[in-house]
């Protein structure tokens, strides 16, 4: 799994890429956590992920729910076909804000 | 290519005396639907059985994800059953525990996921049964579809590499178990499991198959797709597809020698 933070000006960009399962989902959750502790907005680019299961999707969730609590904007990026299956499949899909493009998401902070 | 998720090669199992599996030997594939199908003693619960691992054949190989579970240490057994999720045809849950309960053992037990996670996960799961409301209820309180939804939910718990599913539309309503095939469908579709679903449902079976393999007497009669089940010209084939009674050619030498043959 690759799980890269990049700090831009008004938000952080996680990016992931490959496998996203049981063994890899808790370093996701403990780098979205980490990332919206800091107080930034996060958008998370998923244009590589080649797999996610339900633990990763769970993480996703976990995060989109504290970053609510906190008042902070929370967006996916350019989600790969197999996991915007997952998305479909678990119908959250229509739950989180979904960008094609990062400026989109900037546009709306 | 095609990879094999399960090998099974020249597997015999005898009970006593009697023969329930004859010389079966096919391949299923990674990420394909196979259905089983065949008569009552057919020998399906049994190659069921030897497949995952709960019960030594006579002789013969089971294969599954690289690891021969006929011979494998049971440590090798514990790491591959992880990959597995089985529903079984009651459902299996545990009585003493409430359906959420049930879904997060195999997480609890396997896993060192946080609370939270876990929490999240279940419901998804629920959510994709339809059986989010009633998580807190507990077995006693569930009706036959709904124990069969749970056991689904904890079987893909863990997002199982491979998932057995023993009877799925047994006793449903038909939009309830048509609800079901579309799920199986999507599991498959969406995260990519090779599914095993043993069946007497027709209907069912040809919704959700990519190829059948028909059982009969401890032999493999067929396999291929719902098409070439179809089209099968094997009598015994298509006595199964129109529900045609077995018909009574007796031996009658033989029938005597079942009667009072010692299996003692």
């Amino acid at each position: 799994m690759k799980c890269t933070l990049h700090s831009e000006n008004d938000y952080d960009l996680l990016e992931l890429g490959g496998e996203i399962d049981l063994h890899y989902s808790p370093d996701l959750r403990e780098a979205i956590l980490a990332s919206l502790k800091e107080g930034k907005p996060l958008l998370i680019d998923m244009a590589d992920v080649s797999y996610i299961d339900s633990s990763g999707i769970a993480s996703l969730v976990e995060g989109f729910q504290t970053a609510k609590s906190a008042k902070l904007a929370y967006g996916l990026l350019k989600i790969s076909d197999p996991a915007l299956q997952v998305l479909k499949l678990t119908r959250l899909d229509r739950v989180f804000s979904i960008f094609d493009e990062a400026e989109k998401f900037q546009a709306q902070l | 290519m095609t990879t094999s998720a399960i090998e099974i090669r020249d597997l015999v199992v005898d009970y006593g005396t009697r023969r329930i599996l004859d010389d079966i030997s096919f391949d299923i594939h990674q990420g394909e639907i196979i259905v089983i199908m065949g008569g009552s003693g057919a020998g399906k619960s049994t190659l069921l059985r030897c497949v995952l691992g709960l019960k030594k054949p006579t002789s013969g190989h089971i294969h599954m994800l690289g690891t021969d579970i006929c011979h494998a240490a049971r440590e090798e057994l514990y790491e591959l059953r992880k990959k597995m999720g089985v529903a079984f045809q009651q459902g299996a849950l545990f009585t003493s525990m409430s359906v959420a309960e049930n879904i997060q053992l195999p997480l609890r037990e396997h896993t060192d996921l946080d609370e939270n996670t876990i929490q999240i996960m279940t419901r998804i799961k629920l959510d994709m049964v339809n059986m989010l409301p009633y998580e807190n209820l507990m077995p006693s309180e569930l009706s036959g579809g709904m124990s069969k939804r749970a056991a689904l939910a904890r079987a893909i718990i863990m997002d199982p590499k491979i998932l057995f599913f023993d009877e799925p539309s047994a006793g449903l309503d038909p939009i309830t178990s048509a609800e079901l095939d579309e799920l199986i469908i999507m599991l498959k579709e969406t995260l990519k499991m090779t599914i095993i679903v043993v069946t007497h449902e027709l209907e069912s079976a040809f919704a959700i198959a990519d190829r059948i393999a028909i059982l009969g007497e401890g032999k493999l009669i067929q396999i291929g797709t719902p098409e070439e089940i179809k089209n099968s010209q094997d009598d015994r084939v298509m006595d199964l597809l129109n529900r045609t009674p077995r018909e009574n050619n007796m031996d009658k030498d033989e029938h005597l020698s079942r009667l009072t043959q010692d299996n003692r």
